[in-house]
């Protein structure tokens, strides 16, 4: 057990009355930078050429190779920045930015009001079932392609079940899905996961000394949490934060989906893939989708400067959990049932897409069937299996590369490491349809030894084009895990002889261990249903994943039902794999609370 | 760590990657629901031969044709957008091949069939049509719209859907047979009226026909056969011919240095030959086809482009014409009504408006008003002269164009202007309908 004392002294996040933070990290940074730089340099330097290399080769070459024309002229080939100009020339461009920034701020306030709550109450107080609500609170990220969007215009279009009814009974109908705060109300619902994940694994991790610190000072309830809590939080919460606001940003499903394309990414998409266009400014849409995206993440970690969020204490479970009172009960399962029957209802229509027969201009289906799982439960098997390997191995990926470049960017001197993040980042606010061609731009006639083929149609170039678009989920959820520990722990690992590759297989990668898990059920969850890069390069439907199958479905009207079936698949799978993870740090924490705790 | 996991799972796949000895490999924008049996049967005319069927919506599988043609895999593809086509003969990424067939005309509806150079091949046929949903028409007592001209009118405001020409081949043809039918100032005010009543314009082309099925929108202008498979699928629909359609011929074509041409032109030979043409009326298919002798076997009510009272007023499409104003046709629509659908529309409510009152009031001065807002959001940017002037055409294939034509102006620029044009006019004419409702 470390001690409490000594750990109150290295804690360097201090409010102060003003409730601004003070920092006097100036002088235990240069202590950090003697210290780290030398012994590790050769290990952690040879780690970050070769991630370095593997972003370059799957990332910054391929979509180089596509977005290069932005700075060409169209016609003669040369090089100028006119294309840049006509941008800034257009008034179209220029609505379509602030409506996408407008879009990604709010979006980040909604998904806030939706995903703080559920963290405060699932991770402050002892309360049932908080596993099932941690994993029911990922299932909005796993919206699989068409049949999603179909499933919410039943339910909150114009002529969806909720204004059917509220017209014929009441007389109105509610705008839920038109217009920019359509795309706000549906990115929120469908992105504030990355909130509440990277938040709820940061509350985990802040120590308890603090909050009895504050307790012994007077503060408490509200005040506590708005002056100590949150602010220790402030790593996930950023985190999060920060991947809700890019990913808006870059989005083009949901835009398209409610038929809004005054907004920049989808602007850039649909001026990319018309066939037979040569539009160069889909392209310059396109570099300035990822600029902009860099420009946030830069943003947010001027934000983060100077400010140490790292605790000693772990595995002392996190906060004190109490019991609610009956009344604060009531009102808690209240809050949480309002908003999982809100982040849920789209997949309530789903379900009755999948088992309905026909559903049209009508509250419910006609009638009900399970004729839709038996079309689709012979041909499925391949697909989920193929889900699973692709999915998997890319989460895997995207956690390795993850915490290495988590580990390189705060805990080493080397030079350029930040550039490590901008580039795992920048995939972000990369279409997919750009890495697919630029996938196939890059290796297409490079043939693969042991009779594996072209290697742009070789099933594992999928699961890296996979790797390479969700690597930027896994990549903040382990940066955020990684800001909470506390260097002093592994000073003392060191001080007691352990080597460097020990102490961070047996000390950081450990108490990381929360974040790399959240890591690894977005990357997943969202891989299972990625389809636009995929599309590309999917060379046999014998390598096909789900959203694949999905899509072959949906391209038919007789398709609608069987496409929501495997829809479901795919969420269930996704959902049990998260409900099975969450159980396992549950346990784990459980274990050390029990292990480590004094009392 | 991933590199075993790759390596292990290596060996599984050699064993899958071995392919049989006569393999026909096609890339296609089509549904299972068509390539299924075409492919069953192929096969069993043809045993020992298989059909690879690799799906991709029609701008991936361009995409991936331009990407690899150095060391192309893919024998033939097989979609519906003839503008796909266009693009891979204008790249000469489609081989020139002889087809033997039999019974097929040159035209159908007046859209030749094949390709003049016989660089690809129809094989099947689409006509445009406005499929409606019975249950919202009746829930908000519309009549049915069985005219372009009927969904201008004010009772359809917000009841319409459909595709923007630059995502559907189909939808373009639509478009520009309206434009050649009713002349370009005429045509243009009709689709600027027809648009003023959408609620939306998607970005899929199969997005017109999922919204109409599910009742979010009550009329949608679409490709027949979405229509008459969702019928028959069992949604509450019909569909509709307008007399004024354009006829659409889906196509084949085998790709430059196919790894199996012999078998590919095996498969396009069947597609056109009797026994094929008799598998697209397959309900689950429902396409025309293009051999009129297979409509003899036709189910009650199908419907026969070749036959007298069919769309009597279809035109003699201008192929030369529509291919030099491709993609301007495309972008000016974009600019005019896609990106402006919301200004477009509150214009267009706000003449529907003012006319109701004016026709009560019988207002003269009003009905100046009306009409000054009238061709406010019927005026044109450019004539139909400069539409098919090459050297403004060019500006929208800039890479492609011919290098003898002199281009004037860039993409972006020429945009910006009709934008700003239209956003203008529209608002203009919005605020004349409301003094002149105002008036009254």
């Amino acid at each position: 057990m470390i001690d409490r004392t000594r750990a109150a002294g290295v804690v360097r996040v201090v409010p102060n009355p003003d409730g601004d933070f003070m920092q006097d990290s100036s002088h235990l940074q240069t202590g950090r930078r003697g210290f780290t730089l030398f012994p590790r340099l050769s290990g952690a330097a040879a780690a970050g050429i070769l991630i370095a290399i593997f972003l370059m080769a799957f990332l910054v070459l391929p979509v180089a190779q596509v977005i290069y024309v932005a700075f060409l002229d169209a016609r003669s080939g040369a090089f100028t920045l006119q294309n840049f100009q006509d941008f800034f020339n257009t008034t179209l461009f220029r609505e379509s930015f602030v409506n996408s920034f407008y879009v990604s701020a709010m979006s980040v306030v909604v998904a806030t009001a939706i995903a703080l709550p559920l963290a405060y109450i699932t991770t402050r107080f002892n309360f049932a079932g908080t596993a099932a609500i941690q994993a029911l609170g990922i299932i909005p990220l796993i919206m699989p392609p068409f049949v999603g969007a179909v499933a919410m215009s039943l339910l909150f279009g114009r002529n969806g079940s909720i204004n059917l009814l509220l017209n014929q009974y009441l007389g109105f109908r509610i705008p839920f899905m038109e217009g920019l705060n359509g795309v706000i109300l549906v990115q929120s619902i469908h992105y504030f996961p990355f909130i509440l994940i990277n938040l709820s694994a940061s509350l985990r991790n802040i120590d308890r000394s603090m909050e009895e610190a504050a307790q012994n000072l007077g503060s408490h309830g509200m005040r506590m949490f708005r002056r100590i809590v949150f602010p220790l939080a402030m790593p996930g919460y950023l985190a999060g934060a920060a991947l809700v606001f890019i990913k808006v940003f870059d989005d083009l499903g949901t835009p398209l989906l409610l038929n809004v394309n005054n907004m920049l990414a989808p602007q850039a998409y649909l001026r990319i893939t018309g066939v037979g266009i040569n539009d160069p400014m889909g392209y310059v849409i396109s570099f300035i989708l990822v600029a902009f995206s860099v420009f946030s993440l830069w943003a947010s970690f001027l934000f983060m400067r100077g400010k140490d969020y790292a605790t000693v204490q772990k595995g002392g479970g996190g906060l004190s959990r109490r019991d609610l009172k009956p009344r604060e009960k009531l009102l808690a399962w209240a809050v949480i049932l309002f908003i999982l029957a809100l982040v849920l209802s789209p997949h309530v229509g789903l379900l009755l897409l999948a088992f309905g027969t026909i559903w049209s201009f009508a509250p419910l289906p006609d009638g009900f069937t399970v004729q839709h799982f038996a079309t689709i439960f012979t041909q499925s098997s391949q697909y989920v299996w193929n889900t699973l390997i692709y999915a998997g191995s890319a989460a895997v990926i995207d956690v390795v590369l993850g915490v290495g470049i988590a580990y390189i960017v705060i805990r080493t001197g080397l030079p350029g490491r930040k550039w490590l993040d901008y580039m795992a980042t920048a995939a972000l606010a990369v279409p997919g349809v750009v890495l697919g061609i630029g996938y196939l731009r890059m290796f297409h006639g490079i043939q693969l030894p042991f009779g594996l083929g072209q290697m742009s149609s070789f099933w594992g170039i999928i699961i890296v084009a996979l790797a390479v678009r969700r690597l930027p989920y896994a990549l903040r959820a382990c940066m955020a895990a990684l800001q909470q520990v506390s260097l002093s722990l592994e000073e003392a690992a060191e001080s007691l002889g352990a080597s460097r590759a020990s102490t961070i297989r047996r000390i950081v990668v450990p108490l990381m261990a929360g974040g790399i898990l959240a890591g690894f059920v977005t990357s997943f969850a969202t891989a299972a249903v990625e389809l636009s890069a995929t599309i590309m390069l999917v060379g046999r439907s014998s390598d096909a994943p789900l959203a694949y199958g999905i899509y072959l479905y949906m391209q038919s009207p007789a398709g609608r039902g069987p496409g929501a079936a495997l829809g479901i698949l795919a969420v269930v799978i996704v959902a049990l794999g998260t409900y099975l993870s969450q159980r396992i740090i549950e346990r784990e924490r459980r274990r050390q609370t029990m292990n480590g705790e004094p009392r | 760590m991933h590199k075993s996991l790759m390596l292990g799972t290596a060996a599984l796949l050699v064993s899958t990657s071995l392919a049989g000895a006569d393999t026909v490999t096609v890339v296609t924008s089509f549904p299972q629901d068509l390539t299924d049996p075409f492919k069953a049967a192929f096969e069993a005319a043809h045993p020992g031969t298989t059909l690879e069927v690799v799906s991709r919506n029609t701008n991936a599988a361009v995409s991936h044709l331009q990407e690899t043609r150095s060391a192309n895999s893919i024998d033939l593809m097989w979609a519906s957008a003839p503008d796909a086509f266009e693009v891979l003969k204008t790249e000469g990424l489609l081989a020139k091949v002889e087809v033997q067939s039999e019974g097929i005309p040159d035209a159908i509806g007046g859209y030749p069939i094949n390709d003049p150079d016989g660089s690809y091949f129809g094989f099947a046929a689409s006509g445009y049509g406005i499929m409606y949903n019975t249950r919202y028409i009746q829930a908000n007592d519309l009549p049915v719209a069985k005219e372009w001209e009927d969904l201008k009118r004010a009772e359809y405001n917000g009841h319409v859907a459909m595709s923007s020409p630059s995502r559907s081949g189909t939808t373009h043809l639509t478009v520009e047979t309206l434009l050649q039918g009713e002349g370009w100032d005429q045509g243009w005010a009709t689709w600027k009226w027809i648009a003023g009543n959408m609620n939306t314009v998607t970005e899929r082309s199969f997005g017109v026909p999922d919204a109409v099925n599910s009742g979010a929108t009550g009329f949608g202008i679409v490709i027949d056969f979405f229509g008459l498979a969702s019928k028959a699928s069992g949604f509450p629909v019909e569909l509709v011919y307008p007399s004024v359609t354009a006829i659409v011929p889906a196509n084949i074509g085998v790709i430059e240095n196919a790894p199996n041409q012999e078998g590919a032109v095996k498969f396009v030979e069947f597609l056109l030959s009797p026994q094929g043409q008799q598998v697209l009326l397959n309900p689950a298919i429902m396409r025309l086809p293009v051999n009129p002798a297979a409509y003899e076997n036709a189910p009650e009510g199908f419907p026969n482009p070749f036959s007298e009272d069919f769309a009597p007023g279809a035109i003699e499409f201008d192929v030369d014409k529509s291919g030099t104003r491709y993609s301007l046709v495309n972008s000016l629509f974009d600019v005019l009504v896609t990106y402006r659908l919301d200004d477009l529309r509150a214009a267009v409510s706000a003449v529907h408006k003012a006319e109701a009152a004016q026709a009560e009031s019988g207002n003269a001065e009003a009905k100046a008003m009306i009409d000054e807002a009238r061709a406010l959001i019927e005026a044109m940017p450019i004539t139909e002269e400069e539409s098919l002037d090459p050297s403004f055409a060019e500006v929208f294939t800039i890479s492609r164009a011919d290098p003898e034509t002199e281009v004037v102006g860039r993409q972006a620029e020429v945009e910006q202007s009709w934008d700003s044009f239209a956003v203008e006019n529209y608002r203009k004419a919005r605020e004349l309908a409301e003094q002149a409702a105002a008036m009254q």
